[in-house]
């Protein structure tokens, strides 16, 4: 009662304090949910030594100590005892830590068996040497140069990723487009055809939308080996065709039932086949459900590994961008700025999807599960 | 449309009632020479493996218009058979095709798996239960139920959380669809993707050197020891589940988003007439409103975290007591060669799934036409 009290004594202030509590929230949830992409993005354009030397976020503008100047002390100077360093006496834990004077200066060591002590001075800076050369090292396999820790140079190859990408399209493209029409004719039978059999063959649709591919994958894999397409892109084509079609009929049958039975009703008084009326009515009208389908399958088999690294392998004329990418984990797990270039590369163009044709995947996304 | 339709009437329709024998041995050509370009073209794409554009392009036309030609000429077939058999065989001429390649592809292998699970590593001797009994007594098989069940509990519970406290808060916000489009975004990024982008927010250097993990970061601020996250047990698991709800929480987001914009309004409203405060509302009302969506999300969510593989085979391999059922699987069956093995972890993986499948079967039978 107290609370509805205040509440219309003030309700401008309240409602200002529930907009900051929610948005605050809300922003401040989405920067968490950002970051972690923003430091690959932010890290793929970095050089290979400023990566490895200093965080993603020292792009941004920060305050750190800059080198303004250098102390020597004398030589072999025993540490155990505090030291004179300019007009101050540090000890070797303070000069180990950086020891902040009350002028702003901050003494630590540059060097500590050389007796040479950095003096630094707190700037605003942002390290903003941005480079794309990390992608045309990803893409190209270009050869890169860097500086080891011990000053000489090294050359190393990059990663051919332009190669997997193709390979990835090529897998792709197929596998999403194969299953639509295959997927719209039985769910346009099941919509609106009665036959026997109807009940329980859709019932094994939606049995098997939650099916674990893994309970599959063993006798397929055998069988492709007997009919000798393991290894091919046909036979991942052909795996994500059979995985993809459960929830396509599924899909579909949502969409093609819920149409208007007056539509199909005069189509049928007017002569037209149920052949015509799917191919010049049914179709047509289910652009949206299929173009939803399409975007589901699409993310699906782009980002793939399981099937891919099981009928695939990783053979370089055939693997593709997930096997590659998961590939350079292994073999190149601290050259940072490959992987992140790399990893970019491979969510680019589901990003771009994404983005572009949202709507599409989030109706999809409803009609696939609401209504399990 | 309709009157589209009623323009491009086909004349073979009209044509007959009854039985067309020159339609039907054209189309039975037609047919053969259907299947025989079909086989034409599953030979070419299976001799050459060189991926090209080409290739895909090939492929699309052997795909697509393989299925469309095929059906074309099976339904030439049909049209041109006598009524009272044309409208009994035309349900299968659509159906099968579609039908057919989801049981060689889902229902046939399950079943062999479910045969494989009895038998030894190369299926030929039966063994009866021996595969599940070692199932359930391995060692590494037992690490993996119990980490299963931390992501299962611990990833379900807190993706559900968020994307409700997520979908409730952009409800209100003025920035709905960037707020919602953030979250949602990691939905489109790979396991393997995310596998490098957590990888890297975990990098882990020696006390000392520059951090450039953020994590590590955020605690050498703070002053505290930089931790190896990945291999540190027997939390790493937490933190590979993190992964994981980062993923997946823009999914629940998305639906309890669309749930709640179903509430009617005037059932709001009414409460809060009654003098309910929000959280009284949001707990008695809108809550057992959007029930059947909570369960939907759930279930899913608990689904992937029961398949859950890419991840954690990218991120640790399954290492340092991170392994989970879907890695064991691998391991077994394609590391070890272990068909029988891998099989009956397989079938064990289906078992646990199989209630979710009972319930969407039941939900299915409360639909009407069904």
């Amino acid at each position: 009662m107290a609370l509805a009290k205040s509440n219309s004594a003030t309700p401008h202030n309240s409602r200002l304090l529930r907009d900051i509590l929610v948005n605050g929230t809300l922003a401040l949830l989405c920067v968490i949910w950002l970051v972690p992409l923003l430091g690959l993005f932010i890290s793929s354009f970095r050089e290979r030594a400023d990566i490895a030397q200093s965080g993603w976020w020292t792009v941004f503008p920060h305050q750190a100590y800059i080198s303004v100047d250098k102390i020597q002390l004398t030589r072999g100077i025993p540490l155990d005892q505090p030291v004179q360093v300019g007009e101050l006496t540090l000890s070797d834990t303070q000069l180990r830590a950086g020891f902040v004077a009350p002028d702003g200066l901050r003494y630590i060591w540059a060097n500590r068996r050389a007796r040479l002590v950095d003096v630094q001075q707190q700037q605003w800076m942002a390290n903003t040497n941005l480079t794309t050369e990390n992608y045309s090292n990803v893409l190209l396999g270009q050869t890169y140069t860097y500086t080891q820790s011990d000053g000489s140079t090294k050359s190393e190859k990059g990663e051919d990723m332009s190669r997997a990408f193709i390979n990835s399209l090529t897998v792709t493209i197929p596998a999403t487009v194969i299953p639509i029409l295959l997927a719209a004719f039985a769910a346009y039978a099941f919509a609106w055809m009665r036959f026997p059999g109807r009940r329980p063959l859709f019932a094994m649709v939606v049995g098997l939308l939650v099916i674990p591919g893994q309970v599959a994958l063993i006798p397929i894999l055998r069988a492709f080996s007997v009919i000798d397409i393991n290894g091919t892109l046909l036979a991942l084509w052909l795996v994500h065709t059979g995985f993809g079609l459960s929830l396509s009929i599924y899909l579909l049958y949502n969409y093609i039932s819920s149409l208007p039975r007056e539509i199909l009703e005069s189509a049928f008084i007017d002569g037209a086949t149920p052949f015509t009326i799917f191919m010049r009515l049914i179709l047509p009208l289910s652009v949206p459900a299929l173009a939803s389908f399409a975007i589901f399958q699409f993310m699906w088999v782009w980002n793939d590994y399981l099937n891919a690294l099981i009928f695939l392998g990783s053979t370089p004329e055939t693997q593709v961008v997930t096997i590659k990418l998961a590939q350079m984990i292994g073999s190149r797990g601290q050259d940072w700025h490959l992987l992140t270039a790399g990893g970019f590369v491979t969510m680019l163009l589901p990003l771009v999807v994404f983005f572009s044709l949202q709507r599409f995947f989030v109706r999809g996304l409803l009609a696939g599960s609401v209504k399990g | 449309m309709i009157e589209q339709t009623r323009e491009h009437r086909p004349a073979r329709s009209a044509a007959a009632d009854g039985w067309a024998p020159g339609q039907f041995v054209v189309a039975l050509l037609g047919l053969a020479v259907v299947i025989a370009l079909l086989w034409l073209g599953f030979t070419y794409l299976k001799e050459s493996n060189t991926t090209s554009i080409l290739n895909a392009v090939v492929a699309i036309v052997w795909g697509v218009g393989g299925v469309a030609a095929l059906f074309t000429v099976t339904n030439m077939l049909i049209e041109a058979l006598p009524r009272h058999w044309r409208d009994r065989i035309r349900p299968f001429l659509f159906f099968m095709p579609g039908v057919s390649i989801l049981v060689l592809f889902l229902t046939i292998p399950t079943l062999i798996t479910l045969y494989q699970s009895f038998y030894d590593n190369d299926t030929t001797n039966f063994v009866g239960l021996d595969n599940y009994i070692a199932t359930f007594t391995d060692r590494s098989m037992l690490e993996s139920f119990g980490n299963n069940l931390i992501w299962l509990f611990f990833g379900t519970a807190t993706c559900v959380i968020f994307g409700l406290l997520i979908a409730v808060l952009a409800d209100r916000s003025k920035f709905e669809t960037v707020a919602k489009a953030i979250i949602f975004m990691p939905m489109a990024i790979s396991l393997v993707g995310s596998g490098v982008i957590w990888r890297f927010m975990y990098a882990y250097a020696p006390a000392g050197e520059p951090q450039i993990g953020i994590l590590n970061a955020i605690l050498a601020t703070f002053g505290m020891p930089p931790q190896s996250w990945l291999t540190l047990q027997p939390w790493n698991n937490l933190f590979l589940v993190v992964v994981m709800i980062w993923g997946s929480t823009g999914f629940a987001m998305v639906l309890f988003s669309a749930a709640l914009k179903g509430v009617p309004s005037d059932l709001i409203e009414a409460s809060q007439v009654d003098g309910a405060s929000e959280v009284q509302t949001f707990f008695s009302i809108i809550i057992p409103y959007i029930q059947g969506t909570i369960v939907t999300v759930t279930t899913t969510i608990a689904i992937g975290t029961l398949k859950i593989f890419d991840q954690v085979f990218v991120m640790t391999g399954g290492q340092y007591g991170t392994s989970v059922v879907g890695t064991e699987f691998y391991r077994q069956f394609f590391t070890n060669r272990n068909v029988g093995y891998g099989a009956a972890i397989a079938i064990v993986l289906f078992i646990a799934i199989s209630p979710v499948l009972i319930y969407n079967l039941r939900q299915l039978q409360k639909q009407e036409g069904f």
